[in-house]
């Protein structure tokens, strides 16, 4: 089996400080990887590096491509790096309003993704986008209204909507239930777990909050000071620490 | 189909002046297709350990583990995912689900990661939810709110809806009336009748000299600190 | 003759200037910085235009200016004036005998033909504009020929409206490439985009110069489902009886008395002096008398 996304070596310095270094590992299609660590730990500037936001200053990220197999995302010429990202990929921001456009309607909203790979049929492109609505509990009635006027949960869902509305493969999250309420959490964590088994998702999430990684992360892991100190299976990691800082980390939580 | 060999595991507490527990000492076990066998020896003497360490919960430091073709202790993370999808299954003594999902959800997620037919897999998590006597009106909503008698049996049938071929069971009758222990022995049985090879820990001794095969005592690889 | 230079502008600037309309010709739809200059007159009166215009004409030039199609109101006689003044061209209110014409929001609408120029003035030339403000990232869209944003607005206008209610400054795609704001022209006027003579395009505060060359492709951005319609009011003009030209609605009275005519004041006379007459039209000349 090949694997979906593959990450050699890669490190990003801010100046003579490491934002993350020598992270490799490989993600196969399905799986869901957690990467945890206290803020400053790197772990956003490896989803950066990852996803493409940010140019790594060494190592490889391959993804496995539709047509031409594994190709190395860093090196390849930005126009198809931007339509991977419309695409194959996903990101989820932590707060709703960087990942979406707040003076637009939720259906257009999720509709952009679909015009931006050339959906050219209103009706389809609204049709689609009710259908995504409904499939993260937002009502078709509200597909006019602006994600202004919006909770915070709903506006989470919407950017989910927005982003899986072309199927993609593979879903960066930067915090994806942070800042929410914990009983919007449960739901949100909920939605994301359905939507990972039925669509057959690859996701990569960063959180420092180890519940939401025991509940959607098949793997783990633990990032200081800019480099993986720990990976393994997420119950594993959590359950058996082998590391001092992943045993302070787990321990330094109320019980999940 | 489990087979375990001169295992050893100890735990390094590095926030505790690095103290290193051992806690498994060369222990040996193999467990066939269609047979049933009880880990025993007093409390703290590792049976939990050992049954984590055969999920993969546990790091093993060293021996081998053998669930189907599977090496435990050598596997990549994403075999382990495969294994406890397809083959290995595991009813903790704890329900941990996403708060919110439904108690049906939760019974037949194990068939749909499966990749099972959505009205099948709920046709079986009722019957299943049915014969445990989990009442109707509840299975909608999500078992966190349950009793602990509710949830252990929610887990129970989470544990079977899926027909694994190995299956580690951490105190599956504890808590649970007659009735409901009779039909939870009455699952273990028909588990090992289909050929499933199990692991389990009984307090309830009855149960165990009811279903077990034969005991066996992880004192005996217990390393001498518990003593 | 006066103490300014020809057209008002150094020649140093108008070689400037030119060279970024020759380059726009060359990338029909794409924006060129330019650096604009500041002219006797306030942003957002044409000074865009105003440029392009000085850095075009020659003294053997033939100039006419519309404003919202008529040649007679503040802006368009100003700027007649200006380089009556500053060139010494000739002037004209005859579309068919221009030979640089400058407008503001309309194309004439006799046809132009391949030895006439059409200077707009444009007040906001980017338009992607609407839904990302950031210049950095609308260029980045320009180059990569993401343009799914576009639609966005087509999208938003449908939901709210039922319609593509953007009547003017209507999106267009330049030769397959470059999605291009054809400045506040109603969209009636799309399809006259497409056409023989040479369209400039000036907008002097955002310092932008671009062109559609002679024949060019140019498509207005629409649905399948939602085709782009060019829309006028349903009526004849009231003056010269056209039922094929843009019209301007006039309010007559406060009893709901109105009139349509042609907003090409020049398109209108011209009918009427060959006979054509419209329905109100003699109700007009009695009252004038």
């Amino acid at each position: 089996m090949t694997p979906l996304l593959q990450v050699e070596n890669i490190a990003k310095m801010y100046g003579a400080r490491i934002g993350c270094a020598n992270v490799s590992f490989d993600l196969y299609p399905g799986e869901v990887m957690g990467i945890v660590g206290e803020s400053g730990s790197g772990k956003s500037t490896l989803l950066n590096c990852l996803a493409g936001h940010l140019q790594p200053d060494a190592g490889a990220v391959c993804f496995d491509t539709r047509t031409e197999g594994l190709r190395n995302t860093v090196t390849m010429s930005e126009p198809e790096r931007r339509m991977l990202s419309r695409t194959d990929w996903a990101f989820v921001h932590q707060h709703a309003r960087d990942g979406l456009r707040m003076n637009v309607s939720a259906g257009g909203n999720v509709g952009e993704r679909l015009m931006a790979v050339n959906a050219r049929h209103y009706g389809d492109i609204r049709a689609k986008a009710i259908d995504w609505l409904g499939r993260v509990e937002i009502s078709a009635d509200r597909i006019d209204d602006r994600p202004t006027v919006f909770s915070g949960g709903m506006q989470q869902r919407l950017q989910i909507a927005r982003n899986l509305v072309t199927g993609p493969r593979l879903v960066f999250m930067d915090e994806p239930t942070g800042g929410l309420d914990v009983s919007v959490q449960a739901r949100l964590l909920d939605l994301l777990r359905g939507l990972v088994r039925e669509m057959g998702l690859s996701a990569i999430i960063v959180t420092h909050d180890l519940a939401v990684v025991r509940l959607l992360a098949d793997r783990l892991m633990v990032m200081k000071d800019g480099h993986v100190i720990e990976s393994g299976l997420t119950d594993q990691v959590l359950d058996d620490p082998q590391h001092a800082y992943t045993q302070l980390l787990v321990s330094s939580v109320l019980q999940v | 189909m489990i087979t375990v060999e001169n295992v050893s595991k100890s735990f390094t507490l590095h926030n505790q002046g690095a103290a290193e527990i051992p806690v498994m000492h060369d222990a040996s076990l193999s467990v066939a297709p269609g047979e049933c066998v009880a880990l025993v020896g007093a409390s703290g003497a590792g049976k939990s350990t050992l049954m984590r360490m055969i999920y993969g919960n546990y790091l093993t430091q060293s021996g081998k583990i053998m669930v189907g073709d599977l090496d435990i202790v050598s596997a990549a993370p994403r075999e382990l995912i495969h294994l406890r999808r397809t083959t290995l299954g595991y009813v903790s003594q704890f329900l941990r689900v996403v708060p919110r999902v439904s108690t049906l959800d939760v019974v037949a997620e194990p068939l749909m990661v499966t990749g099972s037919n959505r009205d099948l897999a709920m046709e079986r998590a009722k019957a299943l939810l049915l014969r445990l006597n989990i009442p109707q009106r509840l299975w909608r909503l999500s078992p966190t709110t349950f009793s602990g008698g509710e949830q252990q049996r929610v887990n129970i049938a989470r544990g079977f809806a899926y027909p694994y071929p190995a299956l580690l069971l951490d105190e599956p009758t504890a808590s649970l009336d007659p009735t409901n222990r009779a039909t939870v022995l009455e699952m273990i049985a028909e588990a090992k009748a289909r050929g499933a090879a199990i692991i389990g820990i009984f307090h309830d001794h009855a149960a165990r000299d009811k279903i077990c095969d034969r005991e066996f005592d992880v004192t005996a690889f217990t390393p001498d600190k518990l003593s | 003759m006066t103490d300014y230079n020809f057209a008002y502008l150094d020649e140093q600037t108008k070689r400037m200037i030119r060279r970024a309309i020759l380059k726009g010709l060359a990338i029909p739809g794409y924006q060129v910085p330019f650096a604009s200059r500041e002219m006797p007159m306030p942003y957002g009166w044409g000074t865009g235009g105003v440029q392009v215009s000085a850095a075009v004409l020659t003294p053997e030039d033939r100039f006419k200016v519309i404003d919202q199609g008529a040649d007679d109101t503040t802006n368009a006689v100003s700027i007649r004036r200006f380089f009556e003044k500053t060139a010494g061209v000739a002037v004209t209110e005859a579309t068919a005998e221009a030979s640089v014409i400058q407008t503001r929001h309309r194309i004439p609408e006799l046809p132009l033909r391949e030895d006439q120029i059409l200077v707009y003035q444009v007040p906001i030339p980017e338009p992607l504009r609407f839904l990302e403000p950031s210049e950095v990232e609308t260029r980045k869209m320009h180059s990569l020929e993401e343009y799914g944003l576009m639609h966005v607005k087509l999208y938003e206008d449908i939901s709210q409206h039922g319609t593509i209610a953007t009547a003017y400054a209507y999106p267009v795609k330049v030769e397959g490439r470059y999605v291009m704001d054809p400045s506040p022209i109603p969209k009636f006027d799309n399809p006259k985009l497409e056409m023989a003579g040479v369209q400039l395009f000036g907008a002097g505060r955002e310092q932008r110069i671009y062109a559609v060359p002679p024949y060019t492709q140019v498509v207005s951005l629409d649905f399948d489902d939602y085709p782009f319609a060019p829309t006028k009011a349903d009526h004849a003009c009231d003056l010269c009886g056209a039922t094929d030209s843009y019209l301007d609605e006039l309010i007559m009275d406060d009893a709901g008395g109105r009139m349509f005519m042609c907003s090409d004041t020049d398109y209108c006379g011209t009918r009427r002096v060959a006979g054509h007459v419209g329905a109100q039209a003699a109700a007009l000349a009695e009252d004038a008398a």
